[in-house]
């Protein structure tokens, strides 16, 4: 037998340099960090010209506010993208969010919590906390055992969710302020308020599961090619549960943050908050069919979506026209993803 | 192949086609001439410049430079349906049908009869449809639902399709992918049909006793240049290879010989519902042990059996000796078998991540420290067979989905190699690789043998087979009919054999 030996085959498809790969990387990373930088620059030179207020948009202050204010739909909005990564979709957060408020101010009613003084506190949070997972829990279980696509499944329980809150106190808020909390979700540390902490810690920690850990590599793994995913031995289901139970927990913390501060929730609190969600995520460059997408990129996403509301407020738009701008963006920005993205397909498709 | 429908003048003719894409000179000045009458073969490897060419053709690239004459009038092609409109009509290696619609509609997709109201005429759809099919000696009719036929009889469907138009040329691009034996031989003779009209056909296929069998022509392109038209009467296997590669490939019968080892692997009266029965086999260290048979005679069922993706209703399976029990992917990969599986892209690879991630794949959550990934623990694994298998790729961040169809393949091999596997299943390794990279994935299986890997090799290409199996399993129908030593088998006993003929009953 001749031993074939074959020679280098010089393919003219043209495949990625190291350098090149990095740097298209970067640009799709950066791309939301450039449309804030230009967000900051329109408004600031707009302002001049339009604001209904005496100041500068570009404060600081008003900045760090921003911060805080983008953390209820940030914290939700990081944990959909990795729901979303992983090939899912959540849209029960908004009516766990309504849930886990209900549970953690109603909770601190009750009189033997309120026996405990401020012990009731992390009390409080955990149970609120342990309402998200539950819920996260359950809407794992559905789609891991039953098979059912997920945005069925999440919209029943988004239905569902939304019940239990109306079930608990009828069309009533649910109010009840701690000074003790509100003095800890108004603190700041470093200049930051509290909520702008938590978006942070959030998105640190959830950037390492994604990059780092064997859960957040199976994730992408399981988001691009499920069946690729199995047949390396991945167990699909598992990785799903987790991640709606994360999400669950997010949108908890989101309602803990938020209501610890404001001592009042209305059974409707949180409507729309998945759509948000989604809105922040896409717009970061998260893709809807899966294993595509940064943590990173979703908080640029909460973080010009937030400029957008502040901006268009502070030139004088109302609710109406800030909404209709964002979605006309929304649609802007992924025509244009696409366009690139066609683009350089067809590049390498020599 | 009869000369005298042939035609002097070129129905088609491309001149001096010149296309550059960033950074790459895809075509250089690639001329193709087709016949009327004629089956024109155009042959090359992966990336020599094929798609390209056919691209240019269908309107979808427009060349740099040079010309295209449709029965020597030269023709700016702009568009799809330009081309179309020249007569220039595509049958694709991968159908675009909609499975739930009938035969009639997807053949008159975007061009229904209508009547007054934008009403659709269904009788003069049915009829024409029916008309056209006469014309293809079918089975079906024009009312079936297309996701009910076979893949064979879709694309039947796609090349009526392509008669709708009264077509002057008409390209196949690796139209036999799928089709067994039985098939392709309906599809030859619909060629020949098209030949006997005057039609010029081009014929894009890596199988070489198909172009030996009914092309007239070959054309070869390498690396973006045209390498000579021969008759294909002329020439032979050998010399076509060397114009593609520029060397020869070897498909000899397996001849190596090295010490076996124990028995890894022995299956008993394997059974698996309707998909295969009463399977018997064994697998030693150091053996090939080859799969051969039509599609759906059982082969993958009983690889996805072997690799947990599959309840087994009867039988056993023993791994050294001992009887296990194989639940799930997990459990098999737990027990060190190992799948390649027969779809690459869709079954084997993730696609969008980049080459040291898919290789590490499996065995992520071994090469942790504290919480973490070790990144560097998986660079060492990719460099360790990058360079043991060759893989040409620029990095390991390359995203999987850039490589070519061979390089990818020696990713998976590499996935599960780095696992130090105790049997591993190759399905299909080279289907849809071009012919370079297939002798390395042969040499590959072989070497893996040497090694005392413990092998399975399922294959539809009859030469593959013979050339790295140590043994040859011949299945038909859910049954293993015979298993051959690689001393006695011929051809003609194994096509028998998959044929479900039984020895010394044929003709």
């Amino acid at each position: 037998m001749t031993d074939v030996t074959p020679d280098k085959i010089v393919s003219p498809v043209k495949e990625d340099t190291p350098v090149a790969l990095q740097r298209r990387k970067l640009i799709a990373q950066g791309a939301i960090w450039a449309f804030i930088v230009v967000e900051l620059i329109f408004f600031s030179v707009a302002g001049e010209y339009l604001s209904v207020s005496d100041k500068a948009f570009m404060d600081f202050e008003n900045m760090l506010l921003l911060l805080k204010q983008s953390a209820p739909i940030g914290i939700i909005a990081l944990g959909m993208t990795i729901i979303m990564i992983n090939g899912n979709i959540d849209l029960s957060v908004g009516a766990t969010y309504a849930l886990a408020a209900i549970v953690l101010l109603d909770s601190m009613t009750w009189p033997w919590m309120q026996a405990l003084g401020d012990s009731a506190i992390p009390l409080a949070w955990g149970l609120a906390l342990l309402t998200g997972m539950a819920l996260g829990a359950i809407n794992g279980l559905l789609v891991w055992k039953t098979g059912v696509d997920a945005f069925i499944v999440t919209l029943g329980s988004m239905l569902g969710f939304r019940g239990l809150v109306f079930m608990y106190n009828g069309e009533q808020p649910t109010s009840h302020l701690n000074w003790t909390l509100v003095d800890f979700a108004e603190a700041r540390f470093l200049g930051l308020h509290t909520a702008t902490w938590f978006l942070l810690g959030v998105a640190l920690l959830l950037w390492l599961l994604m990059t780092r850990t064997v859960h957040g590599r199976n994730a992408y793994a399981i988001g691009n090619n499920r069946e690729a995913a199995v047949n390396a031995g991945i167990r699909v289901g598992p990785h799903m549960m987790i991640n709606f139970m994360i999400i669950g927990f997010l949108a908890a913390l989101s309602a803990v943050v938020f209501y610890s501060e404001s001592g009042s929730v209305n059974p409707n609190d949180g409507m729309l908050f998945e759509l948000w969600a989604i809105t922040a995520v896409v717009l970061g460059g998260t893709k809807l069919t899966g294993g595509y997408g940064s943590v990173v990129a979703t908080l640029g996403g909460v973080i010009a979506i937030q400029l957008l509301r502040k901006g268009l407020g502070h030139i004088g738009a109302d609710t109406q026209t800030v909404n209709l701008v964002i979605g006309l963006i929304l649609i802007a920005v992924l025509f244009l993803d696409r366009q690139l993205n066609r683009k350089g397909k067809q590049e390498l498709r020599t | 192949m009869t000369d005298d429908v042939r035609d002097p003048r070129p129905v088609l003719r491309l001149e001096g086609i010149v296309k550059t894409f960033p950074g790459v000179r895809a075509l250089d000045g690639v001329a193709l001439s087709v016949l009327a009458g004629e089956v024109h073969a155009l042959m090359g490897e992966n990336g020599a410049g094929k798609s390209t060419l056919m691209k240019v053709l269908g309107g979808l690239h427009q060349p740099d430079e040079g010309t295209i004459y449709i029965a020597e009038r030269p023709v700016k092609m702009t568009s799809p349906m330009h081309a179309k409109a020249e007569g220039v009509v595509f049958i694709h290696q991968e159908l675009s049908l909609a499975d739930e619609l009938t035969v009639a509609e997807n053949i008159f997709l975007g061009a229904l009869p209508r009547k007054s109201l934008g009403r659709v005429d269904w009788a003069r759809l049915y009829g024409d449809t029916d008309r056209i099919l006469s014309r293809l000696n079918v089975g079906f009719d024009a009312k079936t639902r297309v996701g009910d036929l076979s893949i064979a009889n879709q694309q039947m469907v796609e090349i009526a399709r392509a008669l709708t138009v009264d077509p002057r040329a008409v390209i196949f691009d690796e139209p036999t992918a799928s089709l067994t034996d039985a098939e392709k031989v309906v599809l030859f003779e619909v060629i020949a049909d098209l030949q006997a009209r005057g039609v010029g056909v081009i014929y894009i296929s890596h199988r070489m006793e198909e172009i030996f069998r009914i092309t007239d022509r070959i054309t070869v392109l390498r690396d973006g240049q045209y390498r000579g038209t021969l008759n294909t009467a002329e020439t032979n296997e050998e010399e076509v290879t060397q114009l593609m590669i520029g060397r020869s490939l070897d498909l000899s019968r397996n001849a190596s010989h090295h010490e076996l080892g124990e028995i890894a692997l022995e299956v008993r009266g394997l059974s698996c519902g309707k998909l295969f029965h009463d399977v018997d086999f064994h697998v030693r260290r150091g053996e090939v042990l080859g799969f051969y048979g039509l599609v759906g005679a059982g082969r993958t069922e009983i690889a996805e059996t072997l690799f947990g993706l599959r309840e087994p209703s009867a039988g056993e399976i023993l791994l050294n000796g001992e009887s296990v029990r194989i639940a799930s992917p997990q459990d098999a990969i737990a027990r060190g078998i190992s799948l390649v599986p027969e779809d690459r892209k869709g079954q084997g690879l993730v696609l969008g991540m980049n080459c040291r991630d898919n290789m590490t794949l499996p065995q992520v959550g071994a090469l942790r420290s504290g919480p973490f990934v070790s990144g560097g623990a998986e660079v060492e694994i990719f460099d360790k067979y990058h360079k043991k298998l060759d893989i040409r790729t620029p990095g390991w961040r390359q995203t999987v989905g850039n490589l070519s169809g061979g390089n990818q393949q020696k990713i998976v091999i590499g996935k599960w190699l780095s696992m130090h596997p105790e049997v591993l299943i190759v399905d299909e390794p080279t289907r849809g690789i071009d012919v370079g990279s297939k002798s390395e994935i042969h040499n590959l299986i072989r070497d893996l043998a040497a090694q005392g890997y413990a092998v399975i090799v399922i294959s539809s290409e009859m030469p593959e087979v013979l050339h790295v199996s140590d043994r040859i399993v011949a299945m038909f129908s859910g049954q293993v009919m015979r298993t051959f030593t690689s001393e006695e088998v011929t051809e003609d006993s194994l096509i028998q054999a998959i044929s479900g003929i039984e020895p010394g009953r044929a003709a």
